[in-house]
């Protein structure tokens, strides 16, 4: 299915330039707080993401891990504390928050995909309307995204006639049409079934070869192995542990680190 | 399909496919239709007689009314000897004032032209093969009510007598009113249940105080006021042409029912599509307009209909303020002595009913077609 060599990421792959860490800082959340009424539910988080990194962000349900991606893009608002997404400052701004949404792209647990329009329709939609691009041109850049997913064949369907695993990677596809510099990933492979996971996985450790900055909240830890070049355990709304995946699995350093890791990893 | 016996006999292989066997009851043909429909269980099978019962005792003497014994020729005399069966030379020696009211006879072709129009509009919109429905829509939405409007009331200049819309009756009445309150309530009902769920206090508020204030009085007293209270809060001199009051009030009556069947929609779209939106960059109105509306409007297009076909029937309200819609027309007809004889009464209305019925229900057949088009495969 996979066509033209010099799309294909397994060329990409092979470059070890691509996985390359840039020393410019393109997220920086700094002493960040949030609340839900009384309810505190991210204490004090301080994040460096620089660019090209790919960050897995763990922790139970209920750490606020979700809740701190979702403030990246302002689908949650923050009360305190600065958040500085590739030199455009997170505020009250409309102006700055559709910038930052033209930047960072984002895949959901459900795929949030438009169901009443075709797979193509969804990837051009945002191209088209908020890039003011040519429906052509957009249709051509979301063929090539779909053929990169593996699933251009599906272009003309709807979404609710794909399976969960190609929802998800129309959803990605969706995404890429936007060229977002910064991808967030909100537990992706969460609502599929198990067969289903390896097809999205891949698509991400892909995304990953090429060199796009990754933020990703999930509970697949052989892909925080592979990939990831930092991992940040949560809990209670605090950032309590980061290192690199080799240290964060075989010498976690934090009680409740190891607690947690021995509860996901024991089966 | 080999059955591997291995050592251990608590496992077991199933290898290759089974064959596909037929379904083992009938689930086809007409027996097993009426099996599944009229007569699973004992319930349902009594409801099945009853109401086969109550259809056969109506219906023949119905028919033999409507149609079998009814008066098809002749005039009044005719009538008057057959007193047992519809008269239907009522209805076609009067038809065109059943059409067109006490419209000026010389003008009458120029409701001619637009009913031409608007039923060529209609099957443009309707019929898919056809190219252009975009143009087409445009093209009935905002051009048409504007030349109708011009058609109907005239205009020196143009060269078309001036018709007072006092004059304006029959089912033309009906469709004015209808179709200006249907084209007029369905944006204006977006509109407030987009106000309603407005995160802005002032905005919600408005929006909440208008629609809970017309759907709170019925709307006979809506017309009413139109009618008699209105013009007394106008200045001196200063009129209002009395169909344009009622073409308003039932507009903004149902665009409060359309408003409340539309946020019933946008309340059953899920967060998921607005933060889909949202994370694509796509302001709040193209969110809307693209996203959230279709998939919202689509959901409630049995209710939108259901509103339509209501407003379409609560026209003939409009007879309490001196306008003669179709039923008007019909029951002053009536009256007249020549036409003096039982079965004229229930023909009128046997005959405004099937008028209202036939536009009716071809309203919710076509909606039914929408839905099903629209249907993408998609459950919740």
């Amino acid at each position: 299915m996979m066509q033209g060599d010099q799309n294909s990421p397994d060329s990409v792959a092979g470059n070890p330039s691509a996985m390359q860490v840039g020393d410019e800082a393109v997220i920086s959340i700094t002493d960040m707080n949030k609340w839900y009424g009384q309810f505190h539910v991210l204490k004090d988080i301080n994040l460096t993401v620089r660019r090209g990194e790919r960050i897995v962000i763990c922790g139970p349900s209920g750490s606020g891990k979700s809740t701190l991606i979702r403030c990246i893009n302002r689908l949650e608002e923050h009360q305190q504390g600065s958040i500085n997404v590739d030199g455009i400052e997170l505020n009250n701004d409309l102006k700055n928050i559709d910038a930052i949404r033209r930047e960072v792209g984002m895949v959901f647990q459900h795929f949030n995909l438009f169901p009443h329009l075709t797979v193509l329709q969804n990837c051009t939609l945002a191209p088209i309307w908020v890039k003011k691009m040519p429906r052509r041109e957009a249709e051509q850049i979301a063929m090539k995204y779909l053929e990169r997913v593996r699933i251009p064949e599906q272009a003309n369907k709807f979404p609710g006639q794909l399976s969960g695993g190609q929802q998800q990677r129309v959803a990605i596809a969706r995404s890429l049409c936007m060229n977002p510099k910064i991808m967030l990933f909100d537990e992706p492979t969460s609502a599929l079934d198990p067969e289903m996971i390896k097809e999205v996985l891949d698509v991400m450790i892909e995304l990953a070869h090429e060199g796009m900055t990754m933020i990703c909240v999930t509970h697949e830890m052989g892909f925080a192995k592979t990939v990831a070049n930092r991992v940040i355990f949560m809990d209670g709304g605090q950032i309590i542990e980061e290192n690199e995946p080799e240290e964060f699995f075989n010498n976690p350093q934090s009680d409740r680190t190891q607690l947690f890791l021995s509860q996901i990893l024991a089966h | 399909m080999a059955i591997n016996d291995n050592a251990n006999p608590q496992g077991v292989v199933h290898d290759g496919n089974l064959p596909d066997k037929p379904a083992p009851m009938a689930t086809e043909g007409a027996v097993a239709w009426m099996r599944d429909n009229l007569f699973n269980g004992p319930f349902n099978s009594i409801l099945s007689v009853l109401a086969l019962a109550l259809v056969l005792y109506v219906l023949p003497g119905m028919l033999s009314w409507l149609i079998f014994n009814a008066n098809w020729t002749g005039g009044a005399e005719a009538c008057r000897v057959n007193p047992d069966g519809a008269c239907w030379p009522f209805v076609s020696s009067r038809w065109e004032q059943f059409l067109y009211g006490f419209y000026e006879k010389s003008e009458r072709w120029r409701i001619d032209i637009l009913l031409i129009i608007l039923a060529i509009g209609i099957a443009w919109l309707v019929i898919e093969r056809l190219p252009g429905r975009t143009f087409a829509a445009i093209l009935m939405l905002f051009v048409y009510p504007v030349f109708a409007f011009f058609m109907l009331y005239g205009n020196e200049k143009m060269g078309l007598p001036i018709v007072e819309t006092s004059q304006w009756g029959g089912f033309t009445l009906t469709l004015v009113i209808a179709l200006s309150g249907i084209v007029a309530s369905l944006p204006l009902g977006v509109l407030l249940a987009l106000g309603r769920r407005s995160k802005m206090p002032i905005i919600s508020l408005l929006s909440t105080v208008f629609i809970e204030f017309w759907r709170g009085i019925p709307l006979v007293a809506v017309l009413f006021m139109a009618t008699i209270m209105f013009p007394l809060f106008l200045p001196a001199g200063v009129t209002f042409d009395q169909l344009l009051r009622a073409v308003i009030g039932v507009a903004l009556f149902s665009s409060a029912y359309m408003a409340e069947v539309v946020r019933g929609g946008l309340q059953a779209i899920p967060k998921g599509q607005y933060e889909g939106a949202m994370a694509l960059g796509l302001p709040f109105g193209k969110m809307m307009r693209l996203i959230i509306l279709p998939q919202a409007l689509k959901i409630v297009i049995p209710g939108i209909v259901n509103t339509f076909i209501g407003l379409f029937k609560d026209t003939t309200l409009v007879l309490i303020i001196a306008l003669f819609d179709l039923l008007g027309v019909v029951q002053a007809s009536i009256a007249d002595p020549n036409w003096s004889i039982r079965s004229v009464p229930y023909t009128g209305y046997a005959f405004v009913a099937i008028v209202f019925w036939v536009c009716c229900y071809s309203m919710a057949r076509y909606s039914r077609y929408i839905e099903d088009k629209l249907h993408t495969g998609h459950k919740r």
